[in-house]
């Protein structure tokens, strides 16, 4: 089936990706040459046995596919969707060498989807182990250390300030690229184990951190939600957004369907976004689908663009401007946003990662009219828990300091996710999220595992 | 759903509620908010926890909009979605000496939990409320058992000092050695009050209320320009120096969604009266 056409798609917020059908399931599950060492499990974080959940697939034995899947990963639907899988399975695949890789997303998300329209089933947990652990933050980290230590029979309390679970994957990622009943589905099924959700609490806060380690364990996976600003000048107009607020808005409070719900957005004819990772994909196909003409800038080229390809075709389909080597100066207007003064970018020698260094061209500057302003440069680790966590090594972006096991510098305190990472993806919170809970595991039952 | 179990009308648009939130209440501290949001389709909004007992808080707001209009609306016994918190810094609470509250309007919901902090730290504590008139006046008997003395300002002089509270302050650090001081109210008033003690450098806090989302710190609507440099008031405040916040850029921030909420109000007055009822 595939991509709905963009002039259709830009007029709503329902799902680009319309997915497959089960014959285009089974022919393409059928491709699989069913490796005996496959490459695609070892790109793959959570290490899902690709082959056999295939293998079922081009059987027809959809259901038997999706609990194969489930073995490893909690969160089938969500990340057949949004994982980078063109840099992990996919990247791997031996049948990439001569023709394409199998699309194994794709299938993944088609077996998690038959099995959440044939009634999903909660894993069975161990009997109650009399433990108590907290885990702090609902996204896809907190919810699958939630999962895999309500699996292993202990008492999960899970704490969320928000007034929904789900982290970005709720807040963040657009409906168009991850729907909400989505979402909700996947979370549901790990709550159901009995794991207690208390949502309106901000750790440290509306429990104190005292009350915190009164717990045999607690988790942190707090994500990075701090935004950055550039810095510039005018950066504290009405109309200059954070991405985070902007999708905020929209997504966890639909401001897009104001007045029926009452959080308001600014009204938008033009829309600058700064960035070029998957955010300021999103944010600039969110815009476009508020009505405005959207030109994101990018300080370095095209082919440096650190979003997946995907998601740059697709903003490139629904008639987002792209402006590379060009870095926003200064935001122009007296009370909001009338436009943005950019600089051109010269490349020049490699850094660390390989990639070249953008400096500004001296005096060659040019202005870009718009109504809003949206960053999308980055974000960083939120301190507000963190710093009042005494014990707890920080590094210094103000990321928890972890090893592969997910054990912090506190014997009681554990982390995972971009809050030890930094902005990273879903599948590796939930791989580290795997490895913390384990590592819990291990301190509160000795040997067990 | 958190349980409203008391909802109070205490003037034609001040109203008081208190809320069922024993996580809110069992932590609060003096100076700190709460988001609340009333219904599914609700924007979340900021306010001041004005008192916190047992398994409850006490908030006292302003109907300005949609959002304050709908909350007045429901009953006692009635409930809304979602209330989150404590949120933000508590308030500096330490041993000063003298120290004087000011209060305008709906914003002395906030200082009678301060003024108990500052008391029991060991601090002399006065209380100056300024209102528009003396039916707008709250919470004077509370501070009053509070504070050891208080002083009542109204616009039009139909209680105490026929002005404004800035008067009252601008006459007490004449008079007496102050040492610190909390100025709460609208924007405007915060921004003119705090003038006062400027120039013989008294510590003077002020409480911002800019537009806000989440509340945690990552959306960064609530920004604010403290000594130059940016400030989430919802994790760094919302309490902050006075003489170094940029009062202009906060009114300018607050104003940007104008346009839409006359129209959420609009609408919401239209269809209570048309349906006879909101819900
Ligand atoms: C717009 C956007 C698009 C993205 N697209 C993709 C994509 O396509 N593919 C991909 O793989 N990755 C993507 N990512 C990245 C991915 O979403 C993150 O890496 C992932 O969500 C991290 O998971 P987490 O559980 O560590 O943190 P988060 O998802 O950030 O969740 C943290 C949760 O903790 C809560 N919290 C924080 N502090 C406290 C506290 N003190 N008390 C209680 N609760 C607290 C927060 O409210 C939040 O709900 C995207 C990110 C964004 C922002
Ligand atoms: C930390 C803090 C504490 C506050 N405490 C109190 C209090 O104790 N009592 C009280 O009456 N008011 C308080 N306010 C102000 C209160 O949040 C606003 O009056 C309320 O949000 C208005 O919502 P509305 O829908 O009724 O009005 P609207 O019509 O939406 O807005 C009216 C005005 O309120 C402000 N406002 C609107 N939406 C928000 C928002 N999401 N966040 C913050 N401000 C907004 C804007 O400046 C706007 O011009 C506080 C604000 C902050 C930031
Ligand atoms: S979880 Fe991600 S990396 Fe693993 S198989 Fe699925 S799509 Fe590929
Ligand atoms: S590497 Fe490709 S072909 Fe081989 S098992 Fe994995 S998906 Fe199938
Ligand atoms: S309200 Fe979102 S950062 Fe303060």
């Amino acid at each position: 089936m595939g991509d709905r056409p963009a002039d259709a798609r830009i007029k709503d917020f329902e799902e680009v990706d319309t997915g497959m059908t089960p014959e285009e399931a089974r022919e393409e599950a059928a491709r699989c040459l069913q490796c005996k060492k496959p490459g695609c499990v070892d790109g793959c974080p959570v290490n899902i046995d690709i082959p056999a959940f295939i293998s079922c697939i081009a059987g027809g034995e959809f259901g038997k596919a999706a609990a194969s899947i489930r073995t490893q990963n909690l969160l089938p639907a969500i990340c057949g969707r949004v994982c980078p899988q063109e840099t992990q399975c996919e990247e791997l695949c031996i049948l990439g060498k001569k023709e394409k890789p199998i699309r194994i997303g794709q299938l993944e998300r088609f077996a998690a989807d038959h099995e959440r329209k044939t009634g999903l089933t909660s894993p069975i947990r161990k009997l109650d182990s009399g433990r108590r652990v907290a885990v702090i933050g609902s996204g896809p980290a907190g919810i699958v250390a939630a999962g895999e230590l309500a699996k292993e029979g202990h008492h999960v309390v899970m704490f969320e300030s928000l007034h929904l679970p789900g982290g970005v994957l709720t807040y963040g990622i657009p409906s168009f690229r991850l729907p909400k009943d989505v979402v909700k589905a996947e979370i549901d099924l790990i709550l159901d184990m009995g794991v207690e959700l208390r949502l309106n609490h901000f750790a440290g806060k509306s429990v104190p951190v005292s009350e915190l380690l009164e717990y045999d364990a607690v988790l942190l996976a707090t994500g990075a939600g701090l935004p950055y600003f550039m810095g510039i000048p005018g950066e504290n107009l009405n109309g200059v957004y954070s991405a985070n607020e902007f999708l905020t808005r929209i997504n966890l409070m639909h401001a897009d369907r104001f007045p029926v719900f009452d959080t308001p957005v600014a009204r938008m004819s033009r829309v600058i976004v700064v960035g070029g990772g998957n955010v300021a994909m999103d944010a600039a196909r969110t815009a476009r689908r508020m009505g405005a003409k959207v030109t994101l800038v990018y300080r370095r080229r095209e082919e440096d663009l650190p979003a997946r390809a995907a998601e740059t075709c697709h903003a490139k389909e629904e008639g987002v401007e792209f402006i590379t080597c060009a870095n926003p100066a200064r935001i122009l207007g007296e009370q909001a946003v009338t436009g943005v003064e950019c600089i051109r970018m010269q490349m020049c020698q490699l850094d660390g990662s390989g990639r070249p260094v953008p400096e500004p061209v001296d005096g060659d500057t040019f202005t870009i009219d718009g109504d809003v302003v949206i960053q999308a440069i980055g974000q960083g680790p939120n301190p507000v828990l963190v710093r009042e966590l005494h014990g707890v090594e920080l590094g210094r972006a103000g990321n928890v300091v972890t090893g592969e096991d997910g054990r912090t510098s506190h014997p009681k305190i554990f982390a995972a996710g971009d809050v030890t990472t930094g902005a990273a993806t879903v599948i590796l919170a939930m791989g580290g999220a795997k490895q913390a809970a384990r590592s819990v595991c291990e301190i509160l039952v000795p040997g067990r595992r | 759903m958190y349980q409203i179990e008391q909802s109070v009308k205490l003037s034609d648009n001040v109203h008081e509620i208190w809320v069922h939130a024993p996580h809110v209440a069992r932590n609060a501290k003096a100076g700190q908010f709460v988001i609340v949001r009333t219904d599914e389709n609700g924007e979340r909004i900021p306010l001041t926890i004005s008192r916190a007992r047992d398994d409850s808080v006490r908030i006292i707001f302003m109907t300005v909009g949609k959002t304050t209009h709908a909350l007045a609306a429901i009953p006692s016994g009635g409930s809304i979605a979602d209330i989150a918190g404590p949120l933000g810094q508590p308030s500096e609470i330490k041993q000063y000496g003298t120290c004087v509250l000011v209060g305008g309007g709906v914003g002395i919901a906030s200082t009678p939990c301060i003024a108990k902090a500052l008391k029991g730290a060991g601090n002399k504590v006065i209380g100056v409320l300024g209102a528009r008139n003396a039916d707008y006046l709250i919470l004077e008997d509370e501070m009053a058992e509070i504070c050891d003395e208080l002083h009542i300002a109204t616009d039009d002089g139909s209680k105490g000092h026929h002005g404004f509270a800035a008067d009252i302050l601008k006459k007490l650090i004449q008079e007496q050695n102050v040492h610190a001081v909390w100025i709460i109210g609208p924007t405007i008033m915060m921004k003119v009050t705090s003038g006062v003690t400027r120039e013989k450098g008294i510590k003077t806090f002020v409480s911002l209320n800019p537009i806000m989302v989440d509340g945690t710190g990552m959306c960064a609507s609530c920004r604010c320009v403290v000594a130059g440099k940016t400030k989430f008031a919802c994790v760094d405040g919302p309490e902050f120096d006075a003489h170094q916040v940029d009062f202009d850029m906060l009114m300018q921030r607050q104003r940007y969604y104008m346009d839409q909420e006359k129209e959420a109000l609009a609408r919401w007055q239209e269809h209570r009266c048309t349906c006879g009822g909101d819900r």
